[in-house]
């Protein structure tokens, strides 16, 4: 704020120490013992550690819901906001300051049930942040009710006899709202998880990451299927090299939509890695560009003096 | 239709027949020429006629002339078409509201004159499209003066343009009735259609000349003059609507960024917001919902940069839980509501003032936000930058209550001195050793994330009821204090808001409050009842919530205080200010005028709220006449009973 005065050194002059997991942990996460949040969490410390961003310029910021407690346990500048409505408050911060790391956190229904139109359009606008989504198929916060994920006959609260709505398929549902880049991982899995972040860390534009994540109080055991440690198989996508070999072809094409779709078909478990990556010029860079063509145009004009000249017509 | 569409038919109330042009009727005492400073000339036709571009024209060569001028529009919320009027009242003296009656009615359809006529003044003169109106010439009231507009239009214009470019004949028509400046009129049509294409500024001239070398002959019963007197403070006039002055003094106010979602009234501040705004290296972003625009703004704010979002009830009311959430986070927030007729849909292009509730208490919880209303176009610009302010100063949501009929009119008013006014933009960067969000005892201030803070413990900002470092707690003693805490920053900003000035009798019977665009008629009916000898005075609120301390003082030097407000008087009886200060002062001697018929308050039918049964024949108004054409308005002095009791 404008009013405030401070002897504190300019931002060049303060010694800046190493970004470690002690520097960026907070509050001990409130989740329930078992959680896969935890693993989450866990991954996203040493992403920052390992890429040493600037600490101040990260900005973690969550919806409502289990997951979305996130920035309550990463100590830097951060907001929990109202259920749903993350992306859009992510979107203004974006926007209004290019120079900070957007981490926006949350989970299921604050994503695809509640916050579903604003992830269409955040994709859709490409507005850059990265965007990382707990997936558990239920209402853990309010204690099992059926969520957007969860499958036909899954029984809960608000479904006891078995959940009967067809359940969203993420992977699709980001495909055809225009993600740029999409990609799935499972918290069990933490190299994965922190490789898919830093993936989507370093894309240019809208970034989601839906992780399987397991509520251990209301939906254990779910994602079994593909925790290795547990019997199941962690398919991981193999992309393409574009080495000109025969197996090459079999490999996946992350800019390819129709094959991102076909992999989204898959059954459940399905498969993990990045389903759909392409380059596309984001708001941010868009509006950014208008502002330098408007400004060009003023001839360095002051604020005051280009409010004058429009009072100046309206005389 | 007449017969004889080559000269202008001309009767007069009190002749039987018409009269030749250039003569008054000498058997009538008010024919008698006389310099009047002050005219309403209302238009009325469909929306597709571009009347509002002719009355804009009107309006800005009386701002450009030193006059005081005010309009008054109403637009169909048909997608095209539908009967719409632009009314323009301009003056020499001071012009508070857009009159009661016209002297000078445009007709241009059949339904025009019907629906119109009511508003004419007696002995005022009609002006019709004598290709598409046939009024009752029987009725002698008035001056008929009837000119084949739309044939005369397609002549001078070779045919090509249908009957486009008939408001600018008119325009012609009404410089050369009025003897206004025509040379200022062209150049303002130059103007306003520069950058178009060449063609379609001489179309709009030859529209003009058409209409201005018309033999329509002297038909005015009064003579008018407009002189030229220079303003006193001698700064030069301003025109323009009450949108755009909202939308330039949130610029002048030093807010960048912004978001917001289409709605009537409110889709032109955000029009241009948008263009502006990159000029000045900001952006307003469209949004998907309502939601997203809030938390947009919310989202640049917390990044450093005040930003705004508005709309009009029906979006307010979605961006309602995220405004709760400014208020428990102390986000500096800036939202606009361009009130218009409610409740749901309501009436989306018609005015009322039925949303002060909703801004002071319209989200769950105790979340104490400000509410501020402008008063007249020029106060939109003042309010805007005093919102900037305040949101700063006291890291809050603050609502700007701006309705329909301030959006749409057009007033002239002093250019302001922009270099004392701009406010700088800029977020405040510079590291701290150690920092709290919210501390307990002091007024939030956050600092944007991108801020270092040295001694590595960075600030949250939480829905959650919070710690001073807005960390999430359960502790109720915590909840009472932050609950305080928010409150009472509130109660700071009261003792530094100055105490209205009243106008007319500083005390006496009746004291008249008002808040928003009803400043003018309730200002123009105290100052009638006035000089007909009522101890009478008027108080207008533009910090709603909170109220200024102090009001009580002045509430005590009168019998009655009357709140006149376009709401409904509810179940008990006051409209929604009087209901507010029942409760701050409980004075049972505050009472309220309310209606609900989607029009703004005629003088007359404040006063004949106020003094039922008096006042009614007062300056040429007309018993007999109704008080707001449609039976379906709602004026009655809200428990009048009980006002009669406590003026004892």
């Amino acid at each position: 704020m404008s009013e405030t005065t401070t002897t504190a050194p300019p931002p060049a002059e303060a010694p800046r120490e190493k970004l470690t997991k002690k520097a960026i942990t907070a509050d001990h996460p409130t989740w329930c013992p078992g959680c896969g949040d935890f693993a989450v969490l866990a991954a996203f410390y040493k992403v920052l550690e390992k890429r040493q961003l600037d600490h101040e310029k990260i900005v973690t910021l969550a919806g409502i819901g289990c997951s979305s407690r996130f920035p309550y346990f990463v100590n830097g500048h951060g907001a929990h906001y109202i259920h749903g409505r993350a992306v859009p408050l992510a979107s203004g911060i974006s926007l209004a300051r290019p120079d900070l790391h957007v981490f926006l956190f949350g989970g299921d229904g604050d994503g695809f049930s509640i916050g579903g139109n604003h992830l269409d359009h955040g994709a859709r606008k490409n507005i850059n942040m990265t965007y990382f989504i707990m997936d558990n198929f239920v209402y853990g916060l309010t204690k099992k009710q059926t969520s957007p994920t969860s499958p036909i006959g899954f029984k809960s609260k608000t479904d006891p006899t078995g959940a009967i709505d067809q359940p969203v398929n993420p992977m699709k549902k980001l495909i055809s709202a225009g993600a740029t880049f999409i990609a799935r991982t499972h918290a069990t899995q933490v190299k994965h998880m922190m490789e898919m972040i830093e993936r989507a860390f370093d894309h240019q534009g809208f970034s989601v990451i839906e992780c399987l994540s397991e509520c251990v109080e209301f939906f254990p055991d779910v994602f079994d299927p593909a925790d290795p440690k547990k019997g199941g198989s962690f398919e991981v996508i193999h992309e393409k090299k574009w080495d000109n070999t025969p197996e090459d072809e079999l490999r996946h094409d992350v800019t390819d939509e129709l094959a991102a779709y076909k992999l989204a078909q898959l059954p459940f478990p399905g498969v993990f890695g990045v389903f759909f990556q392409n380059e596309r010029p984001t708001k941010n860079s868009l509006e950014k560009k208008w502002i330098e063509t408007t400004r060009d145009k003023t001839g360095g004009a002051s604020d005051l003096e280009l409010l004058q000249k429009t009072f100046d017509r309206m005389k | 239709m007449p017969e004889d569409t080559s000269t202008p038919v001309l009767t007069e109330a009190g002749a039987a027949n018409s009269v030749p042009s250039g003569t008054l009727a000498p058997d009538r005492a008010d024919l008698r020429p006389e310099n009047i400073q002050d005219a309403v000339i209302r238009l009325a036709g469909n929306s597709q006629d571009g009347i509002q571009t002719a009355g804009a024209f009107l309006a800005r060569l009386a701002g450009r002339s030193d006059h005081d001028v005010m309009t008054y529009m109403t637009i169909p919320s048909t997608i095209s078409g539908g009967p719409s009027i632009f009314q323009v009242r301009m003056g020499t003296g001071e012009v508070l509201s857009a009159g009661d009656e016209a002297d000078f009615l445009v007709a241009f359809y059949q339904h025009s004159y019907q629906d119109h006529l009511d508003f004419l003044k007696e002995g005022g003169v009609l002006l019709y499209d004598s290709d598409n109106v046939e009024p009752n010439l029987d009725d002698r009231r008035f001056v008929y003066v009837g000119v084949p507009i739309t044939g005369l239009t397609i002549e001078a214009l070779g045919g090509t343009a249908k009957d486009k470019g008939k408001n600018i004949f008119v325009l012609g028509l009404i410089a050369k009735i009025f003897n206004l400046d025509a040379e200022k009129l062209k150049k303002l049509i130059t103007e306003k259609f520069a950058g178009k294409d060449e063609s379609i500024v001489n179309t709009a001239l030859m529209a003009f000349q058409a209409g201005y070398a018309y033999p329509v002959g002297n038909v005015l019963t009064k003579h008018y003059r407009f002189e030229h007197i220079p303003k006193p403070s001698g700064r030069a006039q301003i025109t323009m609507d009450g949108n755009q002055a909202l939308a330039y003094g949130l610029i002048a106010g030093g807010v960048r960024y912004g978001a917001g979602y289409p709605i009537t009234p409110w889709s032109s501040v955000m029009e241009t917001l948008r263009r502006e705004l990159p000029k000045y290296g900001g952006i307003f972003v469209q949004a998907e919902d309502e939601l997203a625009s809030v938390s947009i703004a919310l989202g640049c704010s917390y990044s450093g940069y005040l930003a705004v979002t508005g709309s009009a009830g029906p979006g307010i009311s979605l961006k309602a839980e995220a405004i709760g959430w400014a208020s428990m986070a102390e986000i500096p927030l800036i939202i606009c509501n361009i009130q218009r007729g409610g409740p749901s849909t309501g009436l989306p292009t018609n005015v009322e003032q039925s949303d002060l509730h909703q801004a002071i208490f319209g989200s769950h919880g105790d979340s104490p936000r400000v509410v501020l209303a402008p008063s007249t176009v020029e106060d939109c610009f003042y309010i805007a930058i005093e919102a900037a302010r305040i949101a700063r100063k006291y890291s809050t949501p603050v609502f700007i209550l701006s309705d329909t009929s301030l959006a749409t009119r057009i007033e002239a008013f002093d250019e302001p001195d922009l270099s004392k006014l701009m406010a700088d933009p800029k977020p405040d960067l510079t590291p701290r050793q150690t920092f709290k969000p919210y501390p307990i005892d002091q007024i939030t201030h956050h600092v944007p994330p991108g801020t270092r803070i040295l001694d590595g413990k960075y600030p949250l900002l939480a829905g959650l009821e919070h710690d001073e470092m807005g960390h999430p707690t359960g502790s109720p003693k915590l909840h009472m204090a932050m609950t305080a805490k928010r409150r009472n920053k509130l109660r700071k900003l009261a003792e530094e808001i100055p105490v209205p000035e009243v106008y007319g009798h500083q005390e006496g019977d009746t004291l008249l409050v008002g808040w928003g665009s009803t400043y003018g008629p309730i200002h123009d009916a105290a100052k009638m009842a006035r000089e007909q000898g009522e101890k009478i005075g008027a108080l207008h609120l533009r910090h709603l919530h909170p109220l200024p301390n102090g009001l009580e003082k002045i509430f005590a030097k009168f019998k009655r205080i009357v709140t006149v407000e376009m709401n409904d008087q509810g179940l008990y009886g006051f409209g929604q200010l009087a209901t507010i200060l029942r409760a701050r002062y409980c004075e049972p001697k505050i009472q309220s005028i309310t209606k609900t018929d989607g029009l703004t308050f005629r003088v007359k039918e404040i006063l004949q709220g106020v003094f039922p049964g008096e006042f009614v024949s007062a300056r040429g108004y007309s018993p007999n006449r109704p008080v707001a054409g449609n039976g379906e308005q709602d004026v009655d002095l809200a428990r009048s009973e009980s006002i009669a009791q406590g003026v004892g």
